[in-house]
């Protein structure tokens, strides 16, 4: 087994199991974000829910953290080697032939998002942190506010155009890693069938989940 | 026709190569393209210059040997065609034709458009065979059952001609569509079954170790693989080498 993992295709398949194990997360987030539009008191329920939880924030928290590490060291790591496979570039290279443009540039748009997991973690998961691990409030609730904060927070988050316009942005290219990392991941763990099947479920995926957290991040600027 | 051709120059292994320039006249559009490089390589001798070294044998699309990335795509802008069967009329009068060698660490340029694609054949040495004792006591091969479906399938695989278009086409020069198309010609069948498991563990690494690049299932290599292998050949290795791992 430990062979399995250290050979090239063994890798493509952790980068795609830990792909599977964060669309389905990224699935979950959309819909708790989405609570935020409809109802936000059961948003701040179910954000504390969450929140306070043993079971998911010190069992499932750190398998989510892991695997997005992982997704990102490993894809950094198989793009190295992959540089390395051609140390000549071709003088032309007509790509767009015969691959399409998100399939070739899924470091790209990944790095894209990892730089926007880093200002979402300083927006949200660092304070969050800190408010209940540091400072030791587990109660959800905030001085001068009545129940419970974290709808109050979110909708505080995007206020600033700016940061609305940096979260769209991000989406966009979350969309175009989802256009390809989708279908690509059943491929990897050798679904091929599934590749085929699901990819019109791909596309949706692609466009609706992130075409959802803008409209969210939109929907609570213009109406605060 | 007349055209323009930006072709790569390299003396041998060890000298930097470069981009040449050169004009060629009166060229069919019935031609090939090797025939066109013929042509090209006539007026250089005449000339008294170095022709251009390229590889080729059968002219007819079953030895894979014409390795030529033209105009940014391996075997030019067709399709399911290797370069002897790539036709002059896909181009047009006055047109500027870039032709380069395949772009592989693991197909290091012997020289001009020559690579050197013996990785491909240690790989084939690793496990791409099925060991059968031929000592008078051998099943008859037509005696074994086998479904259309599988024979079918495998045949598919077993039309590649390990032309290396896969590798030259893919960004990152991974073999996983000739590795799969090896693996999967003998797992479908039962003659092949026997030695499954150690094959695709040992081909997997010998590709591993011959420096290509990891597949990211951009899809670039079947749509330029003149055979017309899927993908599916790749997902099946990989099927392949979870069984035989756990």
């Amino acid at each position: 087994m430990s062979g399995f993992l250290k050979s090239s295709i063994g890798r493509k398949v952790a980068m795609s199991l830990s792909a599977l194990f964060l669309m389905v997360f990224l699935l979950q987030h959309f819909f708790i974000n989405s609570l935020s539009v409809f109802s936000p008191e059961l948003f701040n329920e179910v954000s504390h829910f969450m929140g306070t939880n043993p079971l998911v924030q010190f069992a499932l928290q750190p398998v989510l953290i892991f695997g997005v590490v992982f997704h990102f060291i490993m894809g950094f790591i198989l793009e190295i080697k992959n540089n390395k496979a051609r140390q000549v570039s071709y003088a032309k290279n007509n790509g767009g032939a015969n691959s399409s443009w998100m399939s070739r540039n899924m470091i790209w748009t990944g790095g894209a998002i990892l730089l926007f997991i880093i200002l979402h973690f300083i927006d949200f998961w660092i304070p969050e942190i800190n408010t209940k691990y540091i400072l030791g409030d587990m109660s959800g609730t905030k001085e001068g506010l009545e129940g419970l904060r974290y709808y109050e927070e979110l909708t505080h988050k995007f206020e600033n155009p700016l940061r609305v316009g940096v979260y769209a942005i991000a989406f966009v290219f979350l969309g175009l890693h989802l256009a390809h990392g989708f279908t690509s991941a059943f491929q990897s763990v050798g679904a091929a069938s599934l590749r085929k099947k699901l990819a019109n479920v791909g596309k949706a995926y692609s466009i609706i989940i992130p075409l959802g957290f803008i409209i969210i991040a939109l929907f609570h600027h213009f109406n605060h | 026709m007349n055209l323009t051709l930006k072709i790569w120059r390299q003396k041998d292994a060890r000298s930097k190569g470069q981009m040449v320039d050169y004009k060629v006249t009166e060229i069919s559009e019935h031609m090939s393209f090797l025939e066109m490089m013929d042509v090209l390589n006539e007026q250089l001798i005449n000339k008294g210059e170095e022709p251009v070294s390229f590889d080729h044998d059968c002219r007819e699309g079953i030895c894979g040997s014409c390795s030529m990335f033209i105009n940014g795509e391996a075997h030019g802008p067709d399709r399911r065609v290797t370069t002897c069967q790539l036709h002059m009329r896909m181009f047009h009068d006055g047109e500027t034709i870039t032709i380069e060698p395949w772009r592989a660490t693991a197909f290091p340029v012997i020289k001009d458009l020559i690579v050197d694609r013996s990785a491909f054949d240690r790989i084939q040495h690793a496990g791409g065979y099925i060991s059968v004792n031929t000592s008078g006591n051998t099943q008859d091969a037509n005696a074994i059952p086998i479904s259309k479906q599988a024979a079918d399938t495998a045949m598919d695989a077993a039309t590649c001609i390990g032309c290396g278009a896969c590798v030259a086409s893919c960004k990152n020069s991974s073999a996983m569509l000739f590795v799969g198309a090896k693996v999967s010609q003998y797992a479908l069948l039962p003659q092949g079954q026997v030695e499954a498991a150690t094959r695709v563990k040992n081909m997997v690494a010998q590709m591993d170790l011959e420096g290509f690049g990891n597949c990211t299932n951009t899809g670039a290599c079947e749509v330029e693989c003149p055979k017309g292998i899927s993908l599916d050949v790749i997902a099946r290795m990989n099927r392949e080498l979870m069984k035989a791992s756990v």
